[in-house]
């Protein structure tokens, strides 16, 4: 592995000033993700900054929602009574990631901040316009097959990895962001950007901001949801699809729902006229049907993943099927 | 004796070294003085190192060594013949396959020796690659096994032409990489002269013979230890490029070197099942009987080796068919020299086969379990030879009646539970029988205890408990006063371990032992102090060669497949073998499940994936090289159905290493047909082909 | 958007507006980078102060420094499980964590699970069940199998397949490591 420097930081401020500091610093807490693009000389930091002991990790139900810290465990979280009663997608999708080792080493903040596995990304021999800008796109025209048919562009079709942040979409969490001018919030629906000319931009943060934690509002009405996850094995594998949904069911009718898709799109797939034609509606497979068709408006396959474009509605249909019955 | 130990179901004697960590690997070993290396593998797969710029590389602190085709030591041409096929040891600017070992970094640390990698940059003149089979160069080998690989018995054409009821179909199986956990390790020391080599390999004795070639030194003065390899289904039969590169290292800074391939370089130069593209065609009367069988086998191998996937060894012996004819054609691709792999050629050759079985039996509208007994051959359908025992009709019975296969609906999609569609779907295994001659020293001690050791090693098959076992009940010497000692070629000479003949091979040197030593102790004679010492040898005979020698099974499958995703799994595998006498019914149980795994990694997840355009491998990891997790794999039920074999060889055994993945993928594919009415001919099944 | 400190209530960032003091040297990024530090672990119960740099995984730290060869690596890449440690009792994938970054940690390997040279219930039942072949992914499936049974999971046969698939095993022993586990967990 490459050198570099590490530093453990105290606090926040003591974080995000040696950041902004030192050209090439990254913060460091799971360190699933970082480490193993080290290794493939992919990510090559100057510093990395520990944050492991700034107090980010409580889990705190409140009110009006449960407020995760940032460096909250994906396995604290998926366990904890209160995510698993009312947000149970966002249990199902952490039950559904990695593995139970990679769980309790991975993080919220470093979850929602983890790169693309597509394989060019990750392949410093190969041609990668999110690994190096202007270089070219490998995975068109190349081994494709579990990249994005939606939210591509000519620069880039990799597809976002996160099956947490599918449902924090459908939940509409919101993203603490602290930084040294103070703090903001940003929805995690606007918090992910689509590569178009720069994929190299993955998010909304600035130089040197924290994820601090998100915030998982409560549903107004009592809420069902679920997650679904398609792959080729059982376990241990990133999403060729998935879908999470929430809704509340009002005397047979939606009176509420929303939902997003991953594995097959550069961000968390959002669509809010698709999730909007349903309320107010009898659940029927038409209706389903037709709420899927506006959710996958503009899809785009690119040979190998060609097959997502069925599998995806049929994914999204199942999981609105499944918390409508 | 009351109690036979024999077949029993001791544990593992190296198991407490095993749950403990205490079993030691190739890696496991630190040398005093010992650097590390890491090979450099190439960025593409076809062209010639233009240029190396090694100067911020040979800056780096810890840097010891940098060895490229520029200055790496020459290995004498004449000594390296043999060698020059398929060992890359920086003697050219040729890159002939991705990954292929350009240059080695030695350094003090592990740390510094990857980062003094990650500095050296290559430049390359990159040709375009060939890694297509249909417009690449293509021949026909003059052998495989030591046998034509072009064979004809009857008149096959003419009688296909005259069958009632015919398939012809084309089946393909992708390349696969063996991925054992144990990543390829070697520790290289040279003492004035002398090699010794910690590691990870199949064949010590192998590995001794193929060094001391490359550094043109005597066999004697190379040692190589191994004793726990970390599983190898066959890509550690050879000393690939990393040993001799280790070594080479060693010699240059004077220091012992360990170097461990990297889960990614595990995709580079240590061997691949090849793809295959697999034409058969059956021709049966209204009864269901075999008229005629071709099997007509593609196989890819690299630029300048030759390998082949033996498909036809599976069909050619299996079924009672007159007219028969096989074919083997290699077409040369940009990749790195196939190898064996776990039931190498009948694990592909069967898919294809008894997957057109089932075509068949639904052709003739009949149970497929049916038409496979119709079949049944009772003398070798290839030479007319007796079977030295066959109870493959007792595994299709006995595996049959525990799945519950009469009341299959063979109609396809005919069975649904919610959105599942279930199928089940069943395949015939069988896989050929071979020993070598091998030998291990007897030593019986004044105290009662008995030392056999041999040069073998242990990857997980139970070599040093069976051996004490059989020595045990034979000699009847309680089992804790009998030590099997192995791992290194100060010991006796011992095969490779492959081809699930070890057992066949050693067994049959322990009987023989056995023998004599139970003789001299007949005599009453006195022991001496140093103990009763015997050296003993064993090979196959000529009664031998007078008899068919295969191992065979029957796997029965059940398969749920999601209706709207395409998703498959396994429910349950129900499996009878026929491999001889079983020598522990514990570790043969394990071996045979372990093989189903295989399979199932075979027919659903695995295959290696290149970019057509650069012939990189863009999934050389464990993340997106898919093999089988614990959520993959259904119980596994297997009867062993033993049989008192006194032809096979002296120990009576048939070697079970491998049998059990045979017929596994096509049982899969045929369970899938049943409940999706999709035939998929081509593997992994993955859920595009189901949607 | 700004928003007040309020809503971020439960989450302490420290003195926001604390000037950072000078850089150490540890910072500085003229060379800094491969100086070594010393850490100190208590490994099996045994304090462990070992000096490494920052890019030594925990895994190498553990294998290659303090010499307990018993944890494997199988791929490096977190992607198999075979290094599989306990960290202050949860298990972790100890390939994709920096040695430095456990300083004070309690660590667990395979070769800390006997106690007082009895082995454990997990070790006795995967001998007893022939949970493995070769055995190279083996001291994983014990650590993990040790820290899956304090996790408070169901002992039931799927959630034990599901909860000890961060662990593969290429021999193919999985139904066999599922027997194991289930009776060392009392099922």
């Amino acid at each position: 592995m490459n050198p570099f420097a590490y530093l453990r930081a105290p606090d926040a401020s003591s974080a995000m000033s040696a950041r902004l500091r030192t050209p090439g610093a990254q913060y460091i807490a799971g360190g699933t993700n970082i480490l193993d693009l080290m290794k493939d000389d992919v990510e090559r930091p100057a510093l990395l900054i520990d944050i492991n002991s700034l107090e980010l990790s409580r889990i705190d139900a409140r009110d009006d929602g449960v407020l995760l810290g940032a460096l909250a465990r994906m396995s604290d979280v998926a366990a904890h009574a209160t995510i698993r009663a009312r947000f149970s997608a966002v249990a199902m999708a952490l039950d559904e990631t990695a593995s139970p080792q990679l769980r309790n080493m991975g993080t919220i903040g470093g979850n929602l901040l983890q790169r693309t596995r597509c394989a060019y990304f990750r392949d410093p021999a190969t041609a990668c316009n999110k690994r190096v800008p202007g270089s070219g796109c490998g995975a068109i025209g190349g081994e494709n097959r579990t990249h994005a048919i939606l939210g591509t562009s000519d620069r880039c079709i990799a597809t976002h990895a996160s099956d947490l942040a599918v449902a924090l979409v459908a939940f509409d969490a919101i993203v603490h962001i602290v930084s040294s001018q103070g703090m903001r919030t940003v929805p995690i629906r606007a918090f992910y950007r689509l590569p178009e000319a720069t994929p190299q931009l993955e998010n909304t943060l600035a130089p040197g901001e924290l994820i601090a934690g998100v915030f998982l509002p409560f549903p107004p009405f009592p809420a069902r949801s679920t997650y679904i996850k398609v792959r080729d094995r059982a376990q241990y594998e990133f999403a060729l699809s998935s879908a999470a949904v929430t809704v509340s069911m009002q005397s047979g009718m939606i009176a509420a729902v929303d939902f997003a898709l991953g594995g097959i799109a550069t961000v968390p797939w959002h669509v809010p006229a698709a999730a909007a034609s349903l309320i107010g509606q009898t659940p029927s497979t038409e209706r389903l049907e037709n709420a899927a068709t506006t959710a996958l408006e503009g899809t785009r396959g690119y040979g190998q993943n060609d097959f997502k474009i069925v599998l995806a509605r049929r994914t999204l249909i199942r999981a609105l099927a499944a918390v409508t019955a | 004796m009351t109690q036979p130990l024999i077949g029993k179901a001791y544990d593992r004697v190296d198991g407490p070294d095993k749950v403990t960590g205490r079993a030691k690997y190739a890696a496991d070993n630190a040398l005093a003085e010992m650097v590390y290396a890491v090979v450099v593998p190439s960025a593409i797969a076809s062209g010639r190192i233009l240029d190396i710029d090694d100067g911020p590389a040979s800056r780096a602190s810890g840097v010891l060594a940098i060895l490229t085709h520029r200055n790496a030591p020459r290995v004498d041409p004449r000594k390296n013949k043999e060698n020059e096929a398929d060992l890359y040891l920086l003697q050219n600017d040729a890159v002939l396959f991705d990954r292929q070992p350009v240059a080695v970094v030695v350094a003090t640390t592990f740390e510094q020796a990857t980062h003094v990698a990650n500095l050296l940059r290559l430049r390359y003149e990159q040709t375009e690659p060939q890694l297509n089979m249909q417009s690449a160069k293509r021949f026909v080998p003059e052998k495989i096994f030591d046998k034509p690989g072009t064979f004809t018995r009857g008149i096959p054409i003419a009688a296909l032409a005259n069958s009632s009821h015919r398939v012809a179909a084309t089946y393909t199986t992708p390349t696969e990489h063996h991925n054992p956990m144990e990543p390829h390790a070697t520790i290289a020391r040279w003492d004035a002269g002398r090699l010794t080599l910690y590691d990870s390999t199949q064949w010590p004795f192998g590995v001794r013979q193929r060094m001391a070639s490359v550094f043109g030194i005597e066999g004697g003065k190379v040692r190589v230890v191994s004793p726990f390899v970390g599983g190898a289904f066959g890509s550690k039969g050879t000393a690939w490029s990393h040993v001799a590169l280790t070594a080479m290292a060693a010699k240059v800074v004077g220091r012992p070197v360990r170097l461990v391939l990297t889960r990614p370089q595990m995709f580079g130069w240590v061997g691949h099942r090849p793809q295959t593209e697999q034409h058969v065609q059956l021709g049966a009367g209204n009864t269901g009987a075999l008229q005629a069988v071709t099997h007509d086998v593609v196989s890819e191998t690299s630029i300048i080796d030759e390998f082949v996937e033996p498909c036809g060894v599976f069909s050619r012996d299996l079924y009672a068919v007159r007219n028969y004819s096989m074919s083997h054609t290699l077409a040369r691709l940009n990749v790195s020299k196939p190898t064996y792999q776990r039931g190498p050629g009948e694990s592909t050759g069967s898919f294809a086969m008894e997957s057109a079985m089932d075509e068949l039996a639904y052709d003739l509208k009949m149970d497929p379990l049916e038409l496979r007994l119709r079949n049944y051959a009772d003398t070798s359908p290839d030479d007319g030879l007796p079977y030295s025992s066959k109870r493959l009709r007792e595994c299709y019975t006995r595996a049959a009646d525990r799945f519950g296969w009469s009341g299959r609906n063979a109609e396809p999609r005919s069975m649904r539970d919610g959105t599942d569609l279930i199928g089940l779907g069943m395949a015939t295994a069988s896989r050929s029988v071979h020993r070598a001659a091998a030998s291990a020293r007897f030593v019986y001690a004044p105290d009662g205890t008995l030392t056999i050791s041999s040069a073998t090693i242990e990857q997980g098959t139970g070599s040093p408990t069976v051996y004490a076992q059989l020595a045990s009940e034979l000699l009847d010497i309680p089992l804790d006063r009998v030590h099997f000692v192995w791992g290194s070629t100060d010991l006796p000479f011992a095969p490779i371990a492959a081809g699930s003949q070890t057992s066949g091979s050693l067994g049959s040197v322990v009987v023989a032992g056995a023998t004599r030593l139970r003789d001299r102790l007949a005599t009453g004679e006195n022991i001496p102090s140093a103990g009763i010492v015997l050296d003993v040898s064993d090979e196959p005979t000529k009664d031998e060669a007078e008899y068919a020698t295969q191992a065979f099974g029957a796997h029965f499958v059940e398969v749920r497949v999601d209706a709207n995703f395409g998703t498959v799994k396994v429910e349950r595998v129900v499996s009878a073998f026929d491999g001889g006498r079983i020598l522990n019914a514990k570790t043969a149980n394990s071996q045979f499940v372990g093989s189903i795994v295989w399979g199932i990694g075979m027919a659903l997840f695995e295959r290696t994936q290149f970019d057509s355009r650069s012939a990189r491998i863009m999934n050389a990891n464990l993340g997106e090289y898919l093999v089988p997790t614990n959520a993959d794999i259904p119980d596994i039920d297997v009867s062993m159905i033993e049989s008192d074999d006194r032809h096979v060889n002296p120990a009576g055994v048939k070697g079970i290493g491998e049998v059990g993945i045979t017929g596994c993928a096509a049982a899969i594919a045929n369970a899938v047909y049943n409940a999706t009415g999709i035939r998929v001919r081509s593997l992994p099944i993955r859920p595009e082909n189901l949607l | 958007m700004a928003v007040s400190s309020t809503s971020l209530a439960g989450l302490q960032l420290g003195a926001a507006t604390n000037a950072y003091a000078a850089p150490t040297a540890e910072t500085a990024s003229d060379g800094a980078s491969s100086s070594e530090r010393s850490i100190s672990l208590l490994v099996n119960g045994t304090p462990k102060a070992i000096v490494v740099e920052p890019r030594v995984t925990l895994l190498d730290a553990i294998r290659d420094r303090i010499g307990l060869t018993g944890t494997k690596k199988g791929c490096d890449q977190g992607t198999c499980g075979a290094c599989t440690v306990l960290v202050n009792g949860k298990r972790i994938d100890s390939c994709l964590t920096l040695a430095v970054m456990h300083d004070g940690d309690t660590i667990t390997t395979v070769e800390g699970i006997a106690q007082n040279g009895r082995l454990h219930p997990v070790q006795s039942a995967f001998i007893r069940h022939d949970g493995f072949q070769c055995g190279y992914c083996t001291p994983g499936q014990i650590v993990s199998a040790v820290g899956f049974l304090t996790e408070g999971h169901a002992l039931e046969r799927e959630t034990v397949q599901r909860q000890m698939s961060g662990n593969i095993c290429r021999c193919g022993c999985y139904p066999h490591i599922v027997d194991a586990v289930l009776e060392a967990g009392g099922a």
